[in-house]
This record gives C-alpha cells, structure tokens and sequence, in this order.
C-alpha cells in the first residue's frame, strides 16, 4: 500500500472509534479505555512512519474521492504537517493512558473518550488538509467537541468557562469564515496551493490584505495571542486534567498557531507588516502570560497563564522568519507541548489525591508522590528553560535569532520573560512539593499506576527534548518543517507539482 | 455595496457579542455573525439573472450562479446550528447553576 493512501487514516482512524464507543461504549465496560489507546498508538507509529515519509519525498498529496484539484479536496503531508502529527500523537498517546484511571470519577467516561476522540480528529484533519474551507469544517469539529470537554464537569465553573470559551472560539471561526469568503472572492479557488499561486500574481488587491487582518484575529482568538486571550486563563483550568493538558499541549498549537503560519506563510505570503504584527502580538503575550501567572494561588491557572507566555515565545520565533528563529520557534512548540502537558497532568495528579488545586494548601508532597513530584520538577525545569532540559534550547535559539535579525529590545524583553518564568514555576515547584508538609496531606498517597506511566514517559521526553538539536535527528524532525516555513512558496510549488 | 452592508452587518453581531449582558442575547449576536459571513458567501457567487446551477444533457454553461459558495454555506449552516446549539444548552445549564441570564452576575472566575 503506497504511503499516500495512509494520509486520510489520520482522520477516520479516530471517527471509527467515536462511531464504536458511542455504539457499545456504555454496554462494554473498559472498551472505550481500550479503544482510545489503541487508536492514538495506531496512529502514533503512522506519524513516525509519515515523518519519515516526509522526510524521503518530501511531500505527498491525496485526491480525497479521486477527485483531481483544483475541483477537489487535497489531503497535503509535508514536513510541517509530520512534525505536528508526531507532536500530536506522543502527547494524545500520554493523555489517553492517563484518563483510564483519573476519569473514573466522573459520571459517564464513555462520553469523555468519544469527545477526547472527536478532537482528535478534528485537529488531525487541520494538520492533513489543503484546502481552505476543508480546513474551517475541522477548526469547528476540534472547537466544538474542545468545548464540550471543558464543560464536562457540569459545575458553575465549568459552565461558564465553557460559555467563554465556546463565544470566543464561535467568534473566532466567524472572522476565520469571512476572510475565506474574500479570499475566494478574490482568487476564485480553495486549494490552499492553487490559491497561493494566484495571490502571488495579484499584488495589488486591497482585500487580501484585509483578509490577512480578519485571519489574524480569528486565528489569534484560537491561539489566545494576547489581545484576544481572556478565555484561555479561564478554560484551561476548569476542564478535566487530561483535557487542560490537550488544550494547552495541542489545541492552541492546532488551531491556533499552526494555521495561522500556514496560511499567512505558506498561501497569503507575509509581508513586513503581517510580520512587525506578529512580531509585537508575540512580544506582548510574552510579558502579559508572565506578569498574570506571578500572582496566581491556583495550580492550573499558574499553568494556564504560564501557557499564554510560552505562546508568545513560539509566535515570536516563528514570525523573526530567519531559519534560526523558525528552528527555535518549532522546537520550542515541541517542548512546551511535552511540557505542558506533563505539568497539567502532574496538576491533575496532585488535584486527584488531595482533592485541591490551592497552593497555599501544599506543600512538602514530594515524600508522599516521588513520581508526581518528580515529573513535576522535570516538567517545569524545561518550560523555565533551565540548561540540560529541552526548554532551554529552543528559548536560546529564539533569543539569539531575535539578536540576530537586529531585534535587540524584543530580545531583551524575552529574556526578561524567560527569567520571570523560570520564578513563578520555581516558586509553585517549592510551594507545591518541597518545604514542610501539612497536616491535611499526611495521609496522601502516589496516583494509581497508568498516571505515573504516562508522566514518567513525557517527563523522558521533556528532559531529553535538547537532543532534537544533535544533527542526524534535527534533519529528519525539524529541519523539513522549518523549511516550508522559511520558503512559503515552495508549498504551492510542492503541491501543485505532484 | 452589498458587500460593504454584509460587514455592516458582521458588526451588528459583533456589537452584540460585546456589548449586551444577557446570555441570549450573546447568541443570537454570533448567529448574526454567522448569517453575515454566509450571505457574503453567497453574494460572491451570485451573477446578476443568473441562472440554478443545474447540469442536463441540454443545459449549456453559460451565466450560472457559482454552485460551490451555495455547497459550502450548506456546511456552515449545518455547523452553525451544531455551534448554536452547543451554547444553548450551556446556556441553560448556566441558567440552573446561576439562576441569572446576566453575565456581569456570573463570575466566579477571576484573576
């Protein structure tokens, strides 16, 4: 079976299993458990499979029904894609070992496992897709069941985090859908490449840039780029903990950041006003996510505004545009999506033996929960950017290409950030695991075994994430993604060629 | 022109959205938004007398309204109902916990 024809397996693998769990999930008790992580180690080797795809042919495409473009649908598989599907699946492997045991409190897991799935395919369906519209249809199946995951506590905070969220996010895809609509207007076609070949050609026309501005803000709604960030310090804590990890670890990378550098990179073409805004929107969600996680009591919130921050980072070194910021800005989404996922689910860990997310009521839990505590450590040493870790590479490649492309302030700045992070994580590490232990936890114990795996596994990962950078790995993993980002254009000529 | 009223009428929503407290009304501002960027959609397809996208083995190509924005706008209704509805029944959960469709009253999340 020829490579190609395992591109559309990425998106109906995971229906399949929603289709299945929704059809015997509630008869069969552990089916859905066992269906979840089926699915995602299925597609987890296919995306390893597919990197090295990439990496030997550098692109592959896929008439959806056989229908040749630009009439039809094209499923697209270059290096940027591969490198997000295998970013994707390490982690939605890790979350769904994790839920087997934490999301036994809840009323009807089956549910949970179906809607874990449903995003998964949405986002797997924006990563494989080339084509426009196709790619709105699966921002609003991943949104939409993101959505009503985080409502699945049903409680007051949940619901209205939910609301937030799912507002944000409508409107968000409402901005996304009438930039479409002008940029068909325009070139008369959806194909992603076939498009970016005809914007190249019409220089002059006022509605593209126009529509460069709405998918910025859509795009930043899904990313919580800053000024469109309210909702993210609100949803991402009140989801179930393998949830937040999904939300902050892959769905703001998916929907966010990921679409919103390939179109403007890849299809519109960035000009260097699409970049300075970048740039600016990036530096302020830097110091924004920074300055908000200091003060925060609650474990997860830290985590989520800590989040915001990192985005920042990753916009920041993706939009310098130089190969040295796209290599730090890709790796360092790498990193803080094995982070920070490890760090919601060591959050969701310690929450589910103490019952608490308050700081100011731990302390000392290291003796209790050496693996929790342990990951933690790990988990948040790499998101602070502390040297053997994996967070620490990329922050430093950021900063030097931000030096040299001549942004010395942006760089200042994000050195800055770094440096506040690395004591809000440091501060909650101390607050949460070391120090005197109080009376409350005494008789805490370790979560139960499949939680302790799937930590230890990201907590791996997370330390050795800096080994991407040793060469022979950084040109099968990284250096195909960045190249795509680097030369726009060479998509459309990739993808119309073949 | 007619595309300038279909933002005229994006906005209208858009100051819906932002504007009123009431969580229906929230809503029924993303619907308009919505139905703004749909009518964009089909206005850019439209020919003036233009005829139904209908292929027969005697119907020639010539001045046809463009059939692919009406396809797509099929599927954003479907998902604008899905989304619609979605945020009605938080709505009415809301409504329970809450007891109030005033959003200024639910906040319990700060910070």
């Amino acid at each position: 079976m020829s490579a190609t024809r395992l591109i559309p397996l990425f998106v109906a693998v995971p229906l399949a299993g929603v289709f299945f769990i929704l059809l015997a999930g509630r008869k069969i008790r552990s089916f859905p458990e066992a269906v979840s992580i089926l699915v995602t180690l299925l597609l987890f080797i296919l995306s390893i499979y597919s990197l090295w795809v990439a990496h030997t042919r550098q692109v592959l495409v896929h008439f959806a029904g056989g229908w040749r473009p630009p009439a039809g649908i094209l499923l697209v598989e270059d290096g940027l894609t591969a490198f997000m599907l295998v970013t994707v699946h390490v982690v939605a492997c890790c979350i769904a070992l994790y839920s087997v045991s934490y999301v036994r409190k809840y009323s009807s897991p089956w549910k949970f496992y179906a809607l874990f799935l449903m995003t998964l395919s949405g986002m797997n369906g924006i990563l494989v897709t080339g084509d426009l519209f196709n790619l709105f249809v699966f921002l609003e199946v991943a949104s939409l069941s993101a959505c009503a995951l985080v409502a699945f506590g049903t409680e007051r905070q949940e619901l209205e985090a939910a609301f937030k969220y799912g507002v944000m996010n409508t409107l968000g895809a409402a901005f996304v859908l009438l930039a479409i609509a002008f940029l068909y207007a325009c070139c008369s076609t959806l194909n992603m490449a076939d498009m970016a070949g005809i914007i190249a050609t019409k220089k002059n026309s006022a509605a593209i840039p126009f529509a460069a501005v709405l998918l910025i803000m859509g795009f930043g709604l899904k990313a919580a780029l800053v000024p469109f960030h309210a909702w993210l310090p609100d949803a991402h804590p009140s989801a179930p903990a393998p949830i937040s990890a999904m939300l902050s670890g892959l769905i703001i990378k998916c929907l966010g950041i990921y679409t919103l550098f390939r179109v403007l990179f890849c299809v519109i073409g960035v000009t260097p006003e699409i970049k300075s805004v970048l740039l600016l929107l990036g530096v302020l969600s830097m110091g924004v996510g920074a300055f908000g996680a200091v003060g925060q009591t609650d474990l997860k919130r830290l985590f989520a505004y800590s989040s915001l921050s990192q985005i920042g980072f990753i916009v920041f070194g993706i939009a310098l545009g130089t190969p040295l910021g796209i290599m730090g800005g890709l790796l360092h989404l790498f990193n803080h999506s094995i982070g920070k996922s490890l760090l919601f689910l060591t959050s969701g860990s310690v929450d589910y033996a103490l019952g608490t997310r308050d700081m100011r009521k731990m302390g000392g839990l290291y003796e209790r929960m050496p693996v929790t505590g342990a990951s933690g450590f790990v988990g948040a040493m790499s998101i602070a950017g502390v040297p053997p870790f994996g967070g620490f590479w990329s922050k430093l490649l950021i900063i030097f290409a931000a030096v040299q492309a001549g942004y010395i302030g942006y760089a200042v700045w994000a050195t800055l950030a770094g440096v506040l992070t690395l004591g809000y994580l440091v501060k909650a590490i101390k607050q949460v695991f070391f120090g005197p232990l109080p009376e409350a936890c005494r008789n805490v114990t370790e979560v139960p075994l499949p939680m302790q795996f799937a930590m230890g596994i990201l907590a791996i990962l997370c330390a050795g994430g800096g080994l991407l950078l040793v060469p022979g790995l950084r040109e099968v993993f990284i250096r195909h993604a960045s190249d795509i980002l680097l030369n726009g254009a060479v998509y459309a000529r990739l993808v119309g060629g073949s | 022109m007619v595309y300038l009223l279909c933002i005229a009428l994006f906005c209208v929503g858009l100051y819906g959205v932002v504007r009123k407290r009431n969580v229906i009304k929230i809503i029924v501002g993303l619907i308009i938004c919505e139905y703004a960027s749909n009518l964009l959609f089909i206005l850019v397809g439209y020919r003036m007398h233009g005829r139904a996208p209908v292929l027969g083995p005697d119907v020639s190509f010539e001045n046809m309204v463009d059939p692919l924005p009406q396809a797509m706008v099929l599927t954003t209704i479907a998902i604008g109902v899905a989304t619609t509805l979605l945020l009605v029944a938080l709505a009415i959960r809301l409504y329970e916990k809450y007891g109030t469709f005033d959003i200024t009253q639910i906040k319990d999340l700060k910070g």
